[in-house]
């Protein structure tokens, strides 16, 4: 028997990221709380950088992921403490991040997600996204983008 | 009382992150270079979401109804309390990144005091402004490095902003009733605090670039009292327009 509260949190971490769609919520560690509050399910989430435009459409996702799965009334709110970090990511979302062809956020030396080599150098310490930079690869030339650590 | 101290605080915090943020969206297309447009975007789009968590944050403290939204753009340059460093042009790249630098060194040491604030709130804010503050100081000490050791030309431009900008730093450790009275209570940050810690961030970088501070300059300040460069005023009937022209309009 699965609890209305856990049920809610699949659905909440299998809403994907709008930017890096082979990302979900709970592949991000977004989703920090869901619990039922006097009978209403309150889903919290933290956002991932302040200014980041996916944050808000992943809590609007949220609500109708949510909504289409019957939790009409859950209440979704953000929570700014603890402050999200990178080390929140899944191993799961990080071997799926590598895949993509964006190194994922592990700390210490970056190897690149198409070939492997260690022989990397960074471009720009910001990309197209608030979370990412620029780096390429000398083995196999390849231009790469790196989820950076926050 | 506490609450309309509190407002005001987490207001000028909010109003610096806006003002720079916008200065800083106004290099979008014009960067030196691709990489550095991108930089510049980013470390805006990062302000921007803090100055709208701060502004959230003033505006429910203040309990008039404000929304972030209604404080960025339904407030005149007399209302605005953020640092006149700011608020300063862009200049050229080498102004920017020297005005960038001396905020940014603030900031990182800003913020991690300001996370163990006795306000939730803040504290939340500021632990998440914490992680992004440090990225920003690497990029802009970088720069004001490479400018600064670099060749003839960058040196006498980052030298030049240095002189242009030194004197607004000074009021980044100037505090009135508001800090003094929530620093007391564990709520903000004493200015004055952080300025040996500013400076032992700045000096190493300064003196690594080859650049030297104008000496027996003064401090220009007013900004947190709402007294502005007249500069304030053109930026914000860029960044109001808008909302000005069509009030509450939406997309």
């Amino acid at each position: 028997m699965v609890s209305r509260a856990e049920e809610a949190r699949r659905l909440a971490e299998a809403v994907p990221d709008p930017e890096i769609p082979v990302l979900t919520a709970g592949d991000l560690g977004l989703v920090r709380v869901v619990e039922e509050d006097g009978g209403r399910l309150v889903v919290r989430l933290t956002p991932t950088y302040s200014g980041c435009p996916a944050s808000e459409a992943i809590r609007r996702d949220v609500e109708a992921a949510l909504a289409s799965g019957g939790f009409t009334d859950a209440i979704v709110e953000t929570s700014l403490a603890p402050a999200w970090t990178t080390d929140w990511m899944s191993e799961a979302g990080k071997t799926k991040l590598a895949a993509y062809g964006i190194a994922p956020p592990v700390r210490g030396p970056v190897s690149c997600p198409h070939c492997g080599s260690a022989a990397v150098e960074e471009l720009s310490r910001f990309g197209s996204t608030p979370c990412k930079a620029l780096w390429r690869c000398l083995g196999c030339r390849e231009p790469f983008e790196r989820f950076k650590c926050l | 009382m506490a609450d309309a101290l509190t407002a005001a605080y987490a207001l000028r915090l909010g109003d610096d992150a806006l003002i720079l943020s916008h200065r800083l969206s106004e290099w979008v297309g014009h960067g030196p270079e691709l990489e550095e447009d991108i930089a510049l975007a980013n470390t805006a789009l990062d302000l921007l979401g803090q100055a709208r968590l701060l502004l959230a944050c003033a505006g429910a403290r203040e309990g008039r109804g404000r929304d972030e939204d209604a404080l960025a753009y339904g407030r005149d340059v007399l209302d605005f309390s953020n640092l006149l460093l700011v608020e300063q042009p862009n200049g050229d790249f080498a102004q920017t990144m020297v005005r960038q630098f001396l905020f940014d060194a603030y900031a990182v040491e800003l913020w991690p005091r300001l996370s163990a604030s006795r306000d939730e709130a803040l504290a939340g804010i500021a632990g998440k402004a914490a992680r992004e503050a440090a990225y920003h100081v690497e990029q802009s000490a970088a720069w004001v490095v490479r400018m600064g050791d670099g060749t003839e030309e960058s040196h006498a431009r980052a030298q030049a902003g240095l002189d242009l900008l030194w004197p607004y730093a000074g009021e980044i450790f100037e505090a009135d009733e508001v800090e003094t009275t929530l620093a007391e209570k564990g709520i903000a940050v004493a200015p004055s605090v952080l300025r040996e810690h500013w400076q032992a961030r700045v000096e190493p970088v300064l003196e690594e670039a080859g650049l030297v501070p104008p000496e027996g300059t003064g401090v220009r300040k007013g900004g947190r009292q709402g007294r502005h460069s007249e500069h304030l005023g053109h930026l914000l009937a860029e960044f109001q327009f808008m909302q000005r022209a069509y009030p509450g309009a939406e997309w």
